[in-house]
């Protein structure tokens, strides 16, 4: 135990002490175009205005943190500078920069798309993380890991999915899909039962994303397994689960 | 006498025209140039090579009291994503060893649990909102950004040998020393049942913790 800790300390701390040696940032100078652009004092709506930088001041872009550039002005003051801010300022060739704001095209034409969620399966809880690529906007691959935690087993399940949403440029986006993967069981200490378990699944789902705003989506999915079974009789288990989804 | 005049303006002509010949095929030798210049270099700007700082990964330590086993140190590791200035999701491991019930001192030798399961560890994701993100003053030179948030999420626990389901809820505050360095501030409720003292019961289990996070 001791000595996991220290290992894990180690390593963090090796890794803290790499991160300011990185190699020099990229920082580029834009020119401010509108009459001015305001400067709060930390990336959030409600951060006081510090400073304004004028029209015709050329500020260098330090970093970004969600919707929030930090700049520099001319005057070697820093702050934070709202995207659509941003969005009105130039290059030094005076072409306007395209800074990323995300609205529902960019829901129905993202590619990568990471989520976790969590529900029932047959009566046990599930904890999914979800990963998931676009081929096309209206077909999409999905690799999901999930646990099971049952009152008498738990496990783990495994699915490869191809999912298909007919209409992606909507708000409310239906999807359906189908899939295959493992399924491993094992029972609790407490109860005396065969061993572990581990079989084939198949299944077919049916889906609803809802885009809430910038990057996230809320989405609840049901799906049919079918169990294969070295037994003669295959078995059919439900799951539902709801979860969020950020896609880049 | 005209024509001597004559004769000179020739001389002086004949003379000049070798010259007015090479001005003339000068501008031939200017049409190449254009190729060599070059146009000036672009000066774009590449919006998805500015750092990016909207990951925050970082440890923590803390007591964590789990229901009848007595309150224990507990370490843990987290990851963040912020997606908005309002959301984060949240992903933590954390490890803890549980103490002895009461009724396991009180009577002696009785230990319900092996060394193995007293090991305790929980994973969990969670969704966090930054309720009253703000500033906190030292004195009157000092001002740093930081906030309350509330977070709750599910995850599992490893309690007594058994995987149980568990979610979570609690609030937190954040304190920025720097742009990339967070003191964090952690009450956290983990949620779950066992019947491991007999009848089902939801265990409450209180972590107080504190931290710190680099943002990348």
């Amino acid at each position: 135990m001791t000595a996991r800790l220290a290992t894990t300390t180690v390593a963090f701390a090796l890794l803290v002490l790499c991160m300011p040696a990185t190699a020099k940032k990229y920082q580029p100078e834009v020119v401010v175009s509108d009459p001015y652009v305001e400067l709060h004092t930390g990336p959030g709506r409600g951060f006081p205005i510090f400073y304004v930088a004028a029209q015709g001041d050329r500020i260098t872009i330090l970093k970004e943190h969600t919707d929030w550039y930090k700049i520099r002005t001319p005057r070697r003051k820093e702050g934070w500078v709202h995207v659509s801010q941003m969005a009105s300022t130039l290059d030094l060739d005076g072409e306007s920069i395209e800074f990323p704001r995300y609205d529902v095209d960019d829901f129905a034409h993202r590619r990568w798309q990471f989520g976790v969620g969590g529900g029932d399966f047959d009566g046990a809880r599930v904890i999914s993380a979800t990963g998931s690529f676009a081929l096309t906007p209206n077909i999409r691959t999905e690799l999901v890991g999930s646990q099971l935690l049952g009152d008498y087993s738990d496990g783990y399940m495994g699915t490869l999915s191809l999912v298909m949403s007919p209409f992606p440029n909507w708000r409310l986006s239906p999807s359906f899909g189908i899939g295959t993967g493992v399924v491993h069981i094992e029972p609790q200490t407490t109860i005396v039962q065969s061993q572990d378990r581990t079989d084939e699944i198949v299944h077919a789902s049916v889906g609803l994303d809802f885009y809430i705003s910038d990057r996230f989506i809320f989405n609840v999915i049901y799906k049919r397994h079918t169990v294969l079974t070295s037994r003669d009789d295959n078995e059919e288990i439900d799951e539902w689960t709801a979860g969020f989804s950020v896609f880049l | 006498m005209d024509s001597r005049i004559q004769r000179i303006f020739i001389a002086v002509l004949a003379t000049l025209m070798p010259a007015t010949g090479a001005l003339a095929a000068q501008p031939k030798e200017l049409e190449l140039e254009p190729l060599v210049v070059r146009e000036p270099e672009r000066r774009e700007v590449k919006v998805d090579q500015i750092d990016t700082e909207d990951f925050e990964i970082g440890a923590y330590a803390g007591i964590l009291n789990v229901q009848d086993f007595g309150s224990n140190a507990v370490y843990g590791l987290r990851a963040d994503y912020h997606v908005t200035e309002d959301f984060f999701l949240e992903g933590v491991y954390a490890r803890s060893t549980l103490g002895e019930t009461s009724f396991e001192r009180l009577s002696g030798d009785v230990q319900l649990l092996t060394d193995d399961q007293r090991e305790f560890n929980y994973y969990a994701l969670s969704l966090g909102y930054n309720i009253f993100p703000g500033e906190a003053f030292v004195g009157s030179r000092w001002a740093f950004r930081g906030g309350l948030y509330l977070i709750a999420g599910a995850g599992s626990s490893d309690f007594a040998g058994d995987e149980r389901f568990t979610v979570n809820a609690g609030f937190g505050y954040r304190l920025a020393a720097t742009d990339w360095l967070m003191l964090r501030l952690d009450v956290r409720d983990y949620v779950f049942q066992s019947d491991l003292l007999g009848s089902d019961e939801t265990y409450h289990n209180l972590e107080l913790s504190g931290g710190l996070t680099w943002f990348f």
